[in-house]
């Protein structure tokens, strides 16, 4: 396959650009921000993004989704990541529907896809437990208990747990933390019995939520896949995150540079515009050269998450590495090179900056992709 | 089956039984290439026929229109050709700056008369061509060249000196850059012609290089007559008079596709990991230098990353066109990932590679390679350069 997008998935990108931009520019966070917005994202505006297919951009037609596989949903991602809006379409729509499209049984595919598709629930990915990204590291106990299961534990770093309806928990059935068997996937209530959680503001000023599970029961059927077979299940719905990220991230890169080099043509400084000096010109080519790498990356594995969904996990490692280490990169030489207005609140490309250091961070930062590869490799 | 499904199976059946053995080796490097030309020796009988198969189907050169001895391929079947020689471990048949430079400037500057005189013995590998460009004088500031070229009427005379012309000394013909006009501005009065390396006059010199070999000359023209056509109608200059410049800068966007190509090496052979995990060892499954292991998986990283872009570049290139400016991203960053991608193998190597001579290196031939790759970031226009024309064409910098 030709490693372009095609005339479609161009189309795509065009209409999604043209509506963010009007409705979600980055003006928009900033408003959410300043009026300390409890949902952190617009509601209002995620009904029209449903209604426009993004929501169910990975739902099949039979439960009501637009169906445009992980190349379209990287395309919206990528759009996302220039306007900087805040949706839940990477928990939901992303991670949520590829869960339940994968391996989710029946029940519940018919009665959760359609409310996906629809933009009427929220999702959200319970994983990490510690500072640092690591499935296998999983401790949350999940007991059996009569015909179900008892979940207790912490979790950490869930996107947009703080409005999730509803929870998809890794919690450890068998084994010790560290090893890969063991794990199980449970789908559970937000408002579940036991469950305690606590909204975190982030850097990025969007939100996140600290869980604490304490004794919450689960039955047979909350659970999605196989019982202490789920890691390689869950590994499949992060590639498709981290693929999700990646795009995102190469979209904040993209437009965290334009800015960039548009003020290199503006601003005048001994007498000249500053993008007229070799040091600077020849740092812009560098990162210009490094974009390219990252959406290179990034296109090949959303291509391959649609073509070969079980074996992207090197690749969705390449993406999110490279595009994580591209999008810092981008964003540290933008504030440089704005030089002191790049330091203002006033001025955006700050936001660039501290969306980027959440996205690296989530589902595994260049570092823990970088030795994933290499141990992928046998070295 | 669509048609290029067809082709794909009438590929695979043509190479298989048209392939020798011998070439399926999958064996790269420059000491395995067949490069052609009148004083080419080949390395054996497979080599040659190989070539001659090739080159009769119009594959050494596929892309080419048959008229002119290629293939006449389309861009997909360019790829599934490639793919196809790759599954079978394939050698190339033939590689050349006939090919990779001269013949696409030809294809897009030359007459069809000189398409017709000068193509078809490219891709048969009868001729072999080399590139005059720089001067003892005029390296990053290539149109600032002086080698002489005066019209006396019935011929062309040359005087002047170019330098690091690759393997001038093997070469059959060159094609040059001549200053044809002393009084007009730098870039213009340039123009773009072809000599034949017989003539009297011309002479070449090797260089010993850092890496003890000498892949590049001095080439000398002292008082050359070229005549101002090589065969009836066939033009001695390309392009128009004084408009060489244009034909330059093509021609080395070719040139830059080509050398940014080299960087591609890690799927190649074996990766540096797996070079490393053999030669250092493991500790508990990871290679027991961690911080040399960090080095190659983020070189790995990068060097993936790259050829996805090659990939993706010449995707979206229009079918026939080169990449345009990005020749010059590509350049730069396969060329600076090159060099990388040796120092971590002279780092994995550690002292055992050290050994300049002798059995055990093969007489140093990694540490010769890993200093030929430090021409990779000067050949073709260096990486500074590059990243100039990054800034003037692609990001339109004020001034740049």
């Amino acid at each position: 396959m030709p490693l372009v997008l095609t005339e479609e998935q161009e189309m795509l990108r065009d209409s999604a650009r043209g509506f963010l931009d009007e409705k979600a520019p980055v003006s928009a966070l900033r408003k959410l921000r300043d009026n300390n917005d409890d949902t952190g994202f617009s509601r209002d505006l995620w009904k029209e993004m449903a209604e426009m297919g993004w929501a169910g951009i990975l739902v099949e037609e039979e439960f009501g989704g637009a169906d445009f596989g992980f190349v379209g949903a990287g395309v919206i991602a990528e759009e996302m990541g220039r306007s900087l809006t805040a949706s839940p379409f990477l928990s939901t729509s992303v991670l949520a529907a590829t869960a339940l499209r994968k391996i989710a049984s029946d029940a519940h595919k018919q009665e959760y896809l359609p409310k996906i598709a629809g933009g009427e629930m929220i999702f959200a990915l319970a994983v990490d437990e510690t500072r640092k990204h690591g499935p296998a590291k999983t401790a949350m106990k999940a007991e059996k208990s009569g015909n179900g299961f008892k979940l207790s534990g912490d979790k950490t770093f869930v996107a947009d747990g703080h409005v999730a309806d509803k929870i998809i928990v890794a919690a450890r059935s068998a084994g010790a933390p560290g090893e890969q068997d063991g794990l199980t996937l449970f789908l559970v209530d937000a408002q579940a019995k036991g469950i305690a959680r606590e909204r975190t503001q982030m850097v990025d000023s969007r939100n996140a939520a600290r869980f604490n599970f304490n004794g919450v029961e689960a039955t047979g059927d909350d659970v999605i896949g196989e019982v202490d077979g789920g890691y390689m299940a869950l590994e499949g719905v992060l590639n498709a995150g981290r693929a999700g990220l990646a795009a995102e991230m190469s979209g904040s890169a993209q437009q965290a540079f334009k800015i960039t080099a548009d003020y290199l043509k503006e601003r005048k400084q001994f007498g000249a515009e500053i993008g007229s000096f070799q040091a600077l010109q020849h740092r812009a080519a560098h990162l210009y050269s490094e974009i390219e790498l990252a959406k290179s990356a990034v296109l090949k594995a959303l291509q391959d998450l649609d073509a070969f969904y079980g074996m992207a996990g090197p690749i969705c490692s390449l993406a999110k590495a490279k595009a994580g280490e591209v999008a810092k990169l981008a964003s540290q030489e933008a504030v440089q090179m704005h030089g002191g207005i790049g330091m203002t609140d006033e001025y955006d490309i700050g936001f660039y900056m501290k969306r980027i250091r959440v996205a690296q961070e989530m589902f595994g930062d260049p570092a823990f992709h970088a030795d994933r590869l290499a141990q992928m490799r046998g070295y | 089956m669509s048609d290029l499904e067809v082709f794909r199976e009438e590929t695979k059946a043509w190479l298989e039984e048209n392939c020798p053995k011998e070439m399926r080796d999958g064996a790269g490097g420059e000491e395995n290439i067949c490069w052609g030309g009148i004083n080419w020796t080949f390395q054996s009988e497979a080599q040659k026929i190989w070539l001659e198969r090739m080159a009769a189907k119009g594959w050494s050169v596929p892309a080419w229109p048959k008229e002119y001895g290629g293939g006449g391929l389309s861009k997909e079947e360019v790829k599934i050709l490639k793919a196809e020689m790759r599954a079978i471990g394939a050698r190339s048949p033939l590689e050349s700056f006939g090919i990779w430079m001269l013949g696409p400037a030809l294809l897009k500057y030359g007459t069809h008369e000189q398409k017709l005189h000068f193509l078809p013995p490219i891709t048969r590998g009868e001729i072999r061509w080399c590139q005059g460009y720089s001067e003892p004088n005029a390296g990053s500031d290539l149109a600032s060249l002086q080698c002489k070229c005066e019209d006396t009427g019935d011929h062309w005379l040359l005087n002047g000196q170019k330098i690091w012309t690759s393997y001038a000394d093997e070469s059959d013909w060159i094609f040059v850059l001549v200053r044809t006009d002393q009084t007009a501005t730098k870039h213009n009065g340039i123009s773009f012609i072809l000599v034949d390396m017989a003539a009297e006059g011309v002479s070449t010199k090797p260089i010993k290089l850092i890496s003890g070999k000498s892949p590049f000359c001095e080439t000398f023209f002292d008082d050359v007559k070229v005549s101002k056509e090589h065969g009836p109608g066939v033009n001695a200059v390309v392009g128009d008079l004084n408009r060489g410049w244009d034909v330059a800068k093509y021609l080395l966007t070719h040139e830059r596709e080509m050398i940014s190509a080299g960087g591609g090496g890690l799927l190649g052979g074996r990766g540096l990991g797996e070079v490393a995990a053999a030669e250092i060892g493991l500790e508990n499954g990871k290679l027991a230098d961690p911080m040399l292991r960090a080095k190659i998986a983020q070189a790995e990283i990068d060097g993936w990353a790259f050829l996805l872009t090659l990939e993706r570049m010449k995707d979206e290139a229009k079918a026939g066109q080169g990449v345009g400016a990005n020749s010059s991203m590509l350049k730069y960053y396969g060329t600076e990932f090159n060099k990388r991608r040796f120092e971590l193998m002279m780092d994995t190597g550690g002292s055992d590679e050290l050994e300049w001579e002798g059995e055990r290196t093969k007489d140093g031939k990694l540490a010769k390679n890993w200093l030929r790759t430090k021409a990779n970031s000067i050949e073709g226009g260096t990486s500074e350069v590059q990243l100039n024309i990054i800034a003037k064409r692609i990001l339109a910098l004020p001034g740049a």
